[in-house]
């Protein structure tokens, strides 16, 4: 995949004006990651309300892949349901951002997001329905990378 | 270009520079701040002793181990030669970073005490912040930090309209006021600082460091890291005057998993054992056990041989060029460097614009591209370079930014090169649509 497949106008866009980019005022959860190897950071405010995730947020810093893929992620969820959003995978990501082929080096940066809001989801139902409900969430967000 | 060594047949001894990559890119290696690439007299010696006399060094008799043991301690002989210090004065570890662990461990725990203060610096690489902050954790003394001299107000910043001239040419050197006044206010124990940075380039005043610690310290100890130093000038530790010196084989055309502490031989004697086990031992009986002699008091265990005896090959390929013309040859690329990436639009360099007084390791950053990306634009053209914090966040934190690119270059680079990675820059500005 060549870097002028990659950074095409739609993902150089969610870089430069990320669509909900920023914080909500009170969200059920917040949560933050960061990939150690290369420091990408994003983290995600939502607020979930009759099983639906009402309102999100991130926010963070990093390449263009991770911020895109963050920007990206959040219109994807938005308003969708609990079983819904519990069943996106990594496929689901990379096909959105049009990268279905990205290599082992920059593939952390597109699932950071991901992984970020995978563990909002598991701390928002271990708190509500208990750990056993919610343990195979958080598998799932570790296993991505 | 007038040299003063012949690049090709430099080039020639490095296998690997002939690889393509990336779809048949010829490959350009600046990655040189991590690790370089190594000539094939590196390693021949290695495949040679394991082929050919392979075995456990110092206490057999039988002639493998005889010829083994002297490859060994040769090449303690070479690397003592190359610093100017004695051989019971080098000590074989696996890396800088162990090195300064060492003397964190060994001598830090015996002489650092509650109220104490550790005195590092804004520009140091992780391996030489951590050790010192689990060292003052664990003493209840202070780690306090000399600054750089950074302003953040686009003083280094190159390529746009008014800044190719004046200022910043000092940026990212080290405030030695800090020194001075610590000297003179606190019980500092230990001086533990960079010979020249990993990010910024910037070579310290090690020299006038030590002097100022002989002068105004109360028995302060000067720590000299040497990774990126030793790799690119000449260093001598008598000149240096410091206590320690640190640096790792795999900097310098060396393979990985062999550093090097120097200390001064008195003080390696007052020290006590940093790992305990075989052939760091004169005598052992069931309940206490004698040191063995400098150096081998700090090699337990049966050390890395064959990689030892390749840094060995290193250091005789390193002097037979010469450090002298090495760090010219350098200053040449750097001169070069730092010219052309003046005309590159929006890039923001972070160190010094003048060749002196730095080497040729180049921090930047290019418009709002992230480092990442950029690596991975050159990388598509077979560039090799680095982005990220580089084991320096303290210093990404004072800079006011998250991650930098990084080019580090060596002897087998070229201003051909250079050129190609200038050219891979514009593409990179044209692909993220940079105006």
């Amino acid at each position: 995949m060549s870097s002028a497949d990659i950074y095409r106008e739609i993902i150089l866009d969610y870089y430069r004006n990320p669509r909900n980019y920023g914080r909500l005022e009170s969200p059920d959860v917040v949560v933050r990651d960061t990939n150690p190897l290369c420091g990408d950071e994003v983290e995600m405010h939502i607020k979930f309300e009759d099983g639906k995730v009402k309102d999100i947020r991130f926010n963070g810093k990093g390449c263009a892949i991770s911020q895109a893929s963050a920007s990206m992620l959040t219109e994807m969820v938005m308003g969708k349901s609990l079983d819904e959003v519990k069943g996106l995978g990594k496929q689901d990501i990379l096909e959105t951002l049009g990268l279905p082929n990205l290599g082992p080096a920059r593939i952390k940066c597109a699932l950071l997001s991901l992984k970020v809001f995978k563990l909002g989801v598991y701390s928002y139902i271990a708190e509500r329905m208990g750990e056993s409900e919610a343990a195979s969430i958080k598998d799932e967000a570790s296993r991505l990378f | 270009m007038l040299s003063m060594l012949d690049v090709e047949r430099i080039r020639a001894d490095f296998p690997i520079l002939g690889r393509r990559v990336r779809d048949g890119k010829r490959l350009i290696y600046f990655d040189n701040a991590a690790t370089t690439q190594k000539p094939k007299q590196v390693i021949d010696a290695i495949y040679n002793y394991y082929m050919n006399y392979n075995a456990n060094i110092h206490r057999a008799v039988h002639q493998l181990s005889e010829e083994a043991t002297e490859a060994y301690e040769g090449a303690r002989a070479k690397v003592a030669r190359f610093i100017d210090a004695r051989s019971d004065e080098v000590v074989f570890v696996r890396n800088a970073t162990e090195a300064i662990n060492l003397v964190a461990y060994a001598w830090g725990r015996a002489n650092i005490r509650a109220g104490d203060t550790i005195l590092v610096s804004e520009m140091e690489h992780h391996s030489n912040i951590v050790p010192w902050q689990m060292l003052a954790r664990e003493k209840g003394a202070r780690l306090q930090y000399i600054r750089i001299d950074y302003d953040g107000n686009g003083g280094n910043s190159m390529g746009d309209a008014d800044g190719g001239h004046g200022g910043g040419g000092d940026a990212g050197s080290l405030v030695l006021d800090d020194l001075h006044h610590a000297l003179s206010h606190e019980s500092v124990k230990l001086v533990a600082i960079s010979h020249m940075s990993n990010v910024l380039g910037t070579i310290n005043p090690v020299e006038e460091i030590v002097e100022v610690c002989r002068d105004k310290g109360k028995g302060t100890m000067v720590l000299v890291d040497g990774a990126q130093s030793a790799p690119h000038m000449p260093i001598d530790v008598k000149d240096i005057g410091c206590d320690f010196f640190a640096f790792s084989a795999h900097k310098m055309l060396g393979p990985t998993g062999v550093g090097v502490l120097y200390a001064k031989r008195d003080i390696l004697d007052s020290m006590h054992p940093f790992i305990g086990g075989g052939d760091m031992i004169r005598e052992v009986h069931k309940y206490d056990a004698s040191w063995n002699d400098l150096p081998w008091k700090f090699e337990a265990g049966t050390p890395n041989i064959a990689d030892v005896i390749g840094f060995g090959a290193a250091i005789d390929y390193l002097s037979a060029i010469g450090m002298e013309n090495i760090r010219a040859y350098e200053h040449q690329l750097t001169e070069y460097m730092l010219s052309r990436l003046r005309d590159v639009k929006g890039l923001r360099l972070y160190g010094s614009r003048e060749a002196g007084g730095r080497g040729a390791v180049f921090s930047f950053n290019l418009a709002d591209i992230h480092p990442h990306d950029l690596a991975t634009i050159l990388d598509e053209d077979g560039i090799a370079i680095r982005s990220g914090h580089h084991c320096a966040q303290p210093l990404m934190e004072r800079l006011g930014v998250a991650a930098t690119s990084r080019a580090s270059l060596y002897i087998y680079n070229t201003r051909e090169e250079i050129d190609r990675f200038i050219e891979s820059l514009e593409r990179a500005r044209l692909i993220f649509r940079v105006g």
